[in-house]
């Protein structure tokens, strides 16, 4: 079973990469980029078959170590 | 008996095929007398990278050994991992630098990164802590559209390896010039330190001893990264795109850790990196160097990615990887050592006394060689060259004065791409860490102690590429004389050096002419100086379409300093005191900086080197600097007396009035002018007068130029140039140009 | 005696650093504990060090803190055993949620290594009481992500406690967006706890301890908690 989890910066925290990023598209000629937010993905590969559980574990793995809460939101899809 | 064919798919050797492997059709023949049959797939795979230019110098192995290679402080020389010279008191400095440049320019971040990590595994696996990183860097001019580009990803790439695996990135140099647009240079260099009786080598003394891979896994890296090192680029390069390697400094870290840890013991007889040509290299050289036989047995070599054949496994060239051959016994108490530092520890074979490689995977033998056939075999070429044509004497007066006089000329180049501070990029390097360094980038050489002691190691690395384009042998001993004047500059005993060849074709006389010519100048210079060089790199095949880059022998210089209260540095410290003069001027301003851009071109000789008086400016200097006599010196290089004064004024934020020059020679000539053999050193009115005389007595020109003091330079009826002012100019380019601004 | 303790996580690469300047100002020999031990021996200050702890993989000192020791190292701290987190560190303090806040990467998004001025602002700490309020100490920074950010309320907070213990500022001590080297939030260089004995920072008071480097001002930080230390020992 697959967890599929898509950390971002919360709204209103700063994001300098994104803002990078929204920089060289606009030199590179891409025009109407209102506003560009990167973040990080991540897959976990799991042996628990079920995915109420393995949505819980996950869930304690974002808020343990994989995000940091203090700015980061995580998103958290369970694949089988 | 080897029976290798029978156990391999059946494949058919087309021409493709051997052309595909970098292999000229007679070099293929040669194979083939020397296997007695077709070579199995893996076989031609271990041969292609071991006969390769990067690994075997086919072309320049002729020319390399008429270098002068030992001397009194030499430990090692040419040959190992690295080379190895003596501090004293039990301590040596390890080093070497080597070339990157084909991975950097098509993956900039990885590609330096990979360089810098690989040059650290060649000092740390001879026993030393690498204490010091310098970088030779060359990029295609400022307006060319990957420049930007390129410099961005290699100065991160070399931050992010370096700085992760904490040690410090002290010095080195970079250039722009149009002849590097499709051929950057990253040269990278490492300095190490060990007690002498704890230095490693790669022999595998021994039989039947367990052959051991530490370090990360191998994945299919970098396949052929030793015979793409060797091509020439076309246009369809960029597309080619071979697998690129990555970089991990985070277990690189751990490695040196571990290896260090482990060499406290007594369970190692022989280590080697797993550098370009991976496993292949390295097995060989370690059995060649032995004289011994080795089995490989490959289903134990730990593995990344799934389904890796025998040949790709030979060849890849993953990183952060170690090959040792330990005492019998000891494998347990080595395996928990690399467990603790949660790296890969794989018993993969055993030394054997057949004389013969073999490699086994899945219950057959995919590759039989004769080891020391296979080490010593490569192909040495006495390639046709042609000597280069002498270039003519531009005389000072031929060179036009500035239109708007000294001052406002000396602001426009110190704000050009060829000296403008360099300071966007070396902040971008942790070059503090490890808490000895003792000089920063920005001055002639970085200075590191050597831990704990008061003994100082000075390292620096140069080349002038415009002088060795107009003479190969004058340019490439005026290579090696600046980095001699650099460490000499901060009061270190010039020791050692290394060098990393870079050039184009060699195939076409006129490059071998430059590299003939160049490790003829590199030769003589290290000769006269007693200053021999112990290790190496040769980067050929720098070309795209045709067009090689520039000659560029980089030269790393590495000093010794007995005692760090006693050294110089470039920065202006006190008012009042004389600027100081050493060396003879002639106004040399061919091949110059103020000539490319009075004249808008470059033309003419390079300014010529006079090794003996480079000797006594030299010992003069050190001299002045061990006696306390000054601690403020530089050397003058690009762009003559006056940038030199300038830097000065700048690193240490106080002005100069300089002294309105009443000799012969045309006055722009003199402040402009690229005479070697010069440094300016600043002493106490007082001492001036002494400086003078002991120059007298050695009969070596010296003159006092100016005095320290103010925030400008000042020079007679003209407007000062405000250091504020100076300062803006020389600081700018670089950032302004990174941003694009 | 003063015990002092320096935390080796894989990839740290400034603990023997720290550990020279502990060592050539307390005058003791400092111990190192590798962050698989579950125990760190007595002790009277702990230093989490710089450097790139995991290689500063997913999140800078995510891992580090959760490490083995990490356990002892927050129970010690909480009862009152002085915990200086210095660069990576620092990062480590925060994730352990010892420290209030997140440091993101460099508003220049990239590696930046050279001396920085902090203006002191509280000398009501285990760490700075040797320091004048409003004094401007010189200390290297090399950090990629030394951004600080926390929340306004989080920040209001530090403040009105006098939790801000270092702002970057210009060499004369002005607090400017010019003197700022990483976009961290009102120029926050370090905090500390509210009971000022656990004390986080981006600069390195370890590479200017002595004049052969370049200067003394990092001394300041240990000699601070050196007198700090033997005074509650005399109680």
């Amino acid at each position: 079973m697959k967890a599929r989890i898509k950390i971002t910066l919360k709204n209103g925290v700063l994001d300098p990469q994104g803002k990078a990023i929204e920089h060289a598209l606009s030199s590179l000629g891409f025009s109407g980029v209102n506003e560009v937010r990167q973040g990080k993905y991540i897959e976990v590969d799991l042996a628990d078959g079920d995915a109420a559980n393995a949505r819980e574990t996950v869930e304690k793995m974002c808020k343990d170590l994989l995000a940091n809460t203090v700015i980061e939101n995580y998103d958290i899809e369970i694949a089988s | 008996m080897n029976d290798a064919t029978e156990s391999t798919v059946p494949f058919e050797v087309t021409d493709e095929l051997i052309a595909e492997h970098g292999l000229k059709p007679d070099e293929y023949t040669r194979l083939l007398e020397i296997m007695g049959r077709q070579p199995s797939l893996t076989e031609l795979g271990i041969f292609s990278v071991m006969w390769s230019e990067h690994c075997s110098y086919k072309s320049s192995r002729f020319w390399l050994k008429t270098l002068p290679t030992s001397g009194a402080c030499v430990i090692q020389g040419p040959g190992e991992n690295a080379g190895i010279v003596d501090l004293g008191e039990g301590w040596a400095a390890v080093f070497k630098m080597e070339s990157h440049n084909h991975p950097s320019y098509i993956e900039p971040y990885q590609g330096a990164a990979t360089g810098v990590g690989g040059i650290m595994r060649d000092v740390f696996t001879m026993g030393a802590r690498p204490v010091a990183n310098l970088n030779a860097l060359r990029f295609g001019d400022p307006s060319h559209p990957k420049t930007r580009h390129l410099v961005s990803g290699v100065v991160s790439g070399i931050g992010g390896y370096g700085n992760c695996v904490g040690v410090p990135t002290v010095g080195g140099e970079v250039n722009f010039d149009a002849g590097y647009n499709n051929n950057i240079l990253v040269n990278a260099m490492c300095v190490g330190l060990a007690r002498t009786d704890k230095i490693f080598y790669s022999a595998a003394k021994g039989v039947g001893l367990p052959v051991v891979y530490v370090g990360s896994k191998t994945g299919r890296d970098g396949i052929h990264g030793a015979t793409m090192a060797s091509a020439e680029f076309d246009d369809k390069s960029d597309e080619k795109r071979p697998t690129v390697q990555v970089g991990d400094p985070f277990t690189e870290k751990l490695l040196i850790e571990a290896c260090l840890e482990l060499m406290a013991s007594d369970a190692i007889i022989a280590i080697q990196d797993m550098g370009a040509a991976g496993l292949t290299s390295s097995t060989a050289e370690m059995a060649d160097k032995g004289g011994v036989g080795i089995e490989l047995n490959l289903d134990q070599v730990p593995q990344r990615e799934t389904g890796m054949t025998a040949y790709e496994m030979m060849l890849s060239e993953s990183q952060e990887r170690m090959l040792m051959i330990l005492r019998p016994g000891s494998e347990a108490a080595a395996e928990a050592v690399f467990r603790k530092w949660d790296l890969d520890f794989a018993v993969i074979g055993r030394t054997t006394d057949t004389g013969r490689m073999i490699v086994t995977h899945k219950g057959k033998v995919e590759a039989d060689i004769p080891v020391a056939t296979l080490a010593n075999s490569a192909p040495l070429y006495e390639r046709p060259w042609v000597p280069h044509e002498p270039a003519k004497v531009i005389l000072p007066q031929w060179v036009p004065p500035p239109d708007a006089g000294i001052l406002p000329c000396l602001k426009t180049l110190m704000g050009t791409p060829a000296l403008a501070s360099r300071r966007w990029v070396w902040e971008q390097y942790d070059h503090m860490v490890m808490g000895d360094t003792v000089q920063r980038p920005g001055g002639d050489a970085a200075v590191v102690r050597v831990h704990g002691t008061q003994k100082g190691i000075a390292a620096c690395c140069d080349v002038t590429p415009r002088y060795v384009a107009a003479d190969p042998e004058m340019g490439g001993k005026q290579a090696v004389v600046e980095t001699w004047r650099n460490l000499t500059a901060v009061g270190a005993d010039p020791l050692a050096v290394t060098d990393n060849l870079n050039f184009g074709n060699p195939e076409r006389p006129e490059i071998m002419g430059q590299i003939v010519g160049a490790i003829k100048g590199i030769g003589e210079a290290c000769r006269t100086l007693d200053y021999p060089v112990v290790s190496g790199n040769v980067s050929l095949y720098n070309e795209t379409n045709g067009v090689g880059i520039p000659p560029t022998p980089a030269i790393g210089g590495v000093g010794l300093i007995p005692d760090v209260q006693k050294m110089a540095s470039v920065d202006l410290k006190r008012e009042g005191e004389l600027l100081v003069l050493i060396g003879e001027e002639k106004g040399w301003l061919g091949q110059s900086l103020y000539q490319q851009h009075a004249a808008g071109k470059l033309e003419g000789a390079p300014p010529p080197v006079d090794l003996a008086a480079e000797l006594k400016a030299g010992r003069l200097v050190r001299a002045l600097i061990r006696e306390r006599v000054c601690d403020t010196v530089h050397d003058c290089s690009d762009g003559g007396l006056l940038v030199a004064v300038a830097e000065m004024a700048l690193a240490g934020d106080m002005g100069a009035e300089l002294f309105v020059y009443e000799g012969k020679l045309p006055g722009h000539s003199v402040w402009f002018g690229e005479d070697q053999g010069r440094y300016v050193v600043s002493v106490a009115p007082a001492a001036a007068e002494e400086v003078l005389g002991r120059a007298r007595l050695l009969e070596l020109p010296a003159r006092i130029v100016g005095r320290t003091g103010g925030a400008s330079l000042t020079l007679a009826v003209e407007a000062s140039l405000p250091l504020s002012e100076l300062r803006m100019a020389h600081d700018s380019w670089l950032p302004n140009y990174m941003a694009g601004v | 005696m003063i015990r002092s303790a320096v935390i080796v996580f894989p990839g740290s690469n400034c603990d023997r650093d720290v550990k020279v300047a502990l060592e050539a100002i307390t005058g003791f020999p400092a111990r190192m504990v590798w962050h698989g031990e579950s125990e760190i021996p007595a002790c009277d200050l702990i230093v989490l060090p710089g450097g790139f702890s995991y290689g500063d993989y997913l999140r800078c000192g995510a891992m580090a803190a959760h490490s083995p020791i990490m356990r002892d190292v927050v129970a010690k701290a909480k009862a009152g055993t002085p915990l200086l987190g210095i660069c990576n560190g620092f990062q480590i303090l925060l994730e352990t949620g010892l420290l209030p806040g997140a440091l993101m990467r460099n508003a220049s998004l990239r590696f930046i290594c050279r001396d920085a001025f902090l203006r002191c602002e509280t000398k009501d700490t285990f760490f700075t009481r040797c320091n004048r309020v409003g004094e401007v100490l010189r200390m290297p920074v090399a950090h990629h992500d030394g951004n600080y950010f926390a929340d306004e309320d989080t920040l209001d907070r530090l403040e009105e406690d006098g939790r801000v213990v270092f702002r970057y500022c210009d060499a004369d001590g002005a607090v400017t967006e010019a003197a700022n080297p990483n976009g961290s939030q009102r120029n926050i260089a370090g905090i500390t706890d509210s009971t000022g004995r656990i004390l986080g920072l981006m600069p390195h008071p370890e590479r200017l301890f002595e004049p052969q480097l370049g200067g003394t001002d990092g001394r300041r930080i240990f000699e601070s908690a050196v007198v700090s230390i033997a005074e509650a020992m005399v109680g």
